[in-house]
């Protein structure tokens, strides 16, 4: 009964043809047999593409800054002179300017992201745990022409009224602290530009950081809260420790972020290509900034070829930084994939 | 044998509380420090989006969508630069998905164990965070230098280059969250590998992709660096590709640091239009995502 019943059931059984063995596949599995290759080409080439915009983009920018380049050579690097008008030209002035107002928006950024990570991965009841994530989150969403327009007009104001006024008068005559906070203290300069990156690096800095933090493995954290440790201890000698290369990569792509970040720091630097003084209210001038103000009005030949040359040193620099960034975090998901 | 120091058992008692409290304290005040920069965060979040509604609604008007940008201390509105910006997103989004999938779905169906497979994997996590205004130098030295003139094509083009690699990472990421089974089903049938693709791994992934997709519009519509010497700007309306052409980001920029008030309320304006919109692409981008998963 059973051995007969698939037969009887199938309607198609008696149609004996169906079942004879051909030496062929059926014909419909071949009706495109092109479309496969086509389909592997398509998908190689776009990848190939993203590889080679890579390549564009140095070599673009090698041929654009290279009138630059046979003028100063490495020099540009650390001569500061920029001057237009006398046809002279050297970076050091944007480079100072980049470098200060990224390490400025670390010093500030990092804290206050590890703060949001632990937060969010050990304190917080879970149903805020997503709500508070996304908003941290759209902070990276806000354009920077907002956080530019944001900064210029509401927040300098109040940053050289309700601290800067404050800061020089408490310690303006101290020997380093004042040099520090010399300055007219309007409100815009590195230490402006410094604040507004700051924020806008830190929904980088702290997803990163929340989403390491969430891979170790709870085993580990439990066994030290069964020891009788306390939610900070158990944070600082377990869970950063098992994740440092991750923070350390996390800080590395919010530096990445900082350096090559544009508008918002355009508005707020102030663009004043002179070194005068370390001060943090001085108005100064980034590479980005710079590219941003002379670029579409500099003329063809070394003014900018010179910009060009400064935004290569920016690539140069980001990529360095980003890769460092990158390796850090691969490492640490090859490390969580051998312990478990 | 009773060498051994005497100890008072009160006061070893003490001492024992003392460094328990001391490590109760230290972690009330980290947990405290935690949730201070929590409030910190989100306080500048709340701070910038009340500025720019305060800022912003003023200047709401149905002139900013009917009339032209105008010369300083005239009436006018911001026509022109919310077409260009439409225009611009649209075209670089239909440019750079295509590719973006196309090389998302390499990484994640062809090449996951490959050489090229890991380096262009690499390579799109830097351009992922590589400085858009770089993007910008790129176009202008192979597109603008080129024809000798700043164009809206330009500007396209230099947008379309910030839309692959988000694509591609969203792509990649959801293509890869689907579980081989369903492949192997797929193949099991003798489906030939595109129709797999195309057939059962995209389209149970298209909630996902779409997700990339609207965050790469968000991306795109409020950059700004990248159209500065591609797009340039136009003072009037166009929809000719080969003239430069005006976006809201770009007149933002060069009407906030004008002196004039009338531009300066445009500008905000304008700010307030990217900042609502980006910020309900966004939302409207996670809220897809987590319905479908």
């Amino acid at each position: 009964m059973a051995a007969t019943m698939p037969a009887s059931s199938f309607p198609g059984s008696m149609d004996k043809s169906r079942y004879e063995p051909r030496d062929r596949p059926p014909s419909l599995r071949r009706t495109h047999p092109w479309a496969d290759k086509l389909f592997a080409v398509l998908a190689h080439a776009a990848a190939i593409l993203t590889l080679l915009l890579l390549f564009g983009i140095i070599v673009s920018l090698v041929i654009g800054a290279w009138p630059s380049i046979r003028e100063y050579g490495l020099s540009f690097l650390w001569r500061s002179e920029w001057d237009p008008v006398q046809n002279r030209y050297g970076g050091l002035v944007m480079i100072y300017g980049t470098v200060m107002t990224s390490f400025i928006a670390l010093l500030i950024a990092v804290p206050v992201s590890f703060g949001i990570a632990l937060f969010l991965t050990e304190l917080s009841p879970a149903w805020l745990k997503r709500p508070l994530g996304t908003a941290i989150e759209l902070l990276a969403a806000v354009p920077s022409i907002v956080y530019g327009m944001w900064g210029l007009l509401v927040f300098s104001p109040i940053l050289a009224t309700y601290v800067q006024q404050p800061l020089q008068s408490a310690f303006g005559s101290l020997p380093v602290l004042g040099a520090l906070f010399s300055g007219p203290p309007v409100g815009i300069g590195i230490l402006s530009a410094g604040i507004i990156l700051a924020i806008m690096v830190i929904p980088f800095i702290a997803s990163v950081m929340r989403d390491v933090f969430e891979v170790t493995p709870p085993m580990l954290k439990e066994s030290a809260y069964a020891l009788g440790s306390t939610t900070w201890e158990v944070v600082s000698k377990v869970v950063l420790p098992y994740t440092k290369t991750g923070v350390v990569g996390g800080i590395m792509l919010g530096l990445g972020r900082a350096l090559g970040e544009t508008m918002a720091v355009t508005f707020v630097i102030g663009n004043f290509n002179q070194l005068n003084s370390l001060s943090l209210f001085q108005a100064a001038n980034s590479i980005t900034s710079a590219l941003a103000n002379e670029f579409a009005e500099a003329g063809e030949g070394l003014h900018q070829a010179s910009l060009i040359y400064l935004g290569l040193v920016l690539f140069f620099i980001t990529f360095v930084v980003l890769s460092c960034s990158k390796l850090l975090l691969m490492q640490l998901k090859k490390g969580e994939g051998t312990r478990s | 044998m009773s060498t051994a120091l005497p100890v008072d058992p009160a006061a070893h008692q003490v001492r024992r509380l003392d460094k328990h409290a001391a490590r109760k304290r230290t972690n009330a005040i980290a947990l405290t420090l935690a949730l201070a920069a929590m409030s910190f965060g989100l306080f500048w979040l709340i701070w910038i989006l009340i500025e720019t509604v305060r800022l912003g609604l003023g200047g709401i008007a149905l002139s900013l969508f009917t009339e032209m940008t105008p010369p300083p201390q005239a009436e006018g509105g911001l026509a022109n630069a919310i077409v260009g910006s439409l225009l611009m997103v649209s075209l670089a989004t239909a440019l750079g998905t295509p590719i973006g999938i196309l090389a998302g779905i390499y990484l994640a169906e062809y090449g996951q164990k490959t050489w090229l497979g890991s380096i262009t994997r690499f390579i799109n996590d830097i351009l992922l965070s590589a400085p858009s205004i770089v993007i910008g130098l790129f176009i202008y030295a192979v597109v603008v230098a080129r024809y000798k003139t700043f164009s809206g094509a330009a500007g396209v083009l230099a947008l379309a280059l910030i839309v692959i690699p988000v694509v591609i990472r969203t792509t990649e990421n959801m293509l890869s969250l689907i579980p081989n089974a369903l492949r192997e089903a797929a193949y099991a049938l003798g489906t030939p590998k595109w129709r797999v693709i195309m057939t059962v791994t995209l389209k149970a992934a298209r909630a996902g992709v779409m997700t990339g997709i609207l965050l790469a519009v968000a991306r795109i519509a409020g950059e700004t660096a990248p159209l500065l010497f591609t797009a340039l700007s136009n003072q009037f309306f166009t929809s000719d590709l080969s003239q430069p052409m005006a976006s809201l980001p770009v007149t933002i920029f060069k009407f906030a640091l004008s002196p004039y008030e009338n531009w300066q309320k445009l500008a905000w304006a304008g700010v307030f239009l990217i900042t609502i919109g980006v910020l309900v692409l966004n939302i409207v981008a996670r809220v897809f995502l987590r319905n479908k998963y």
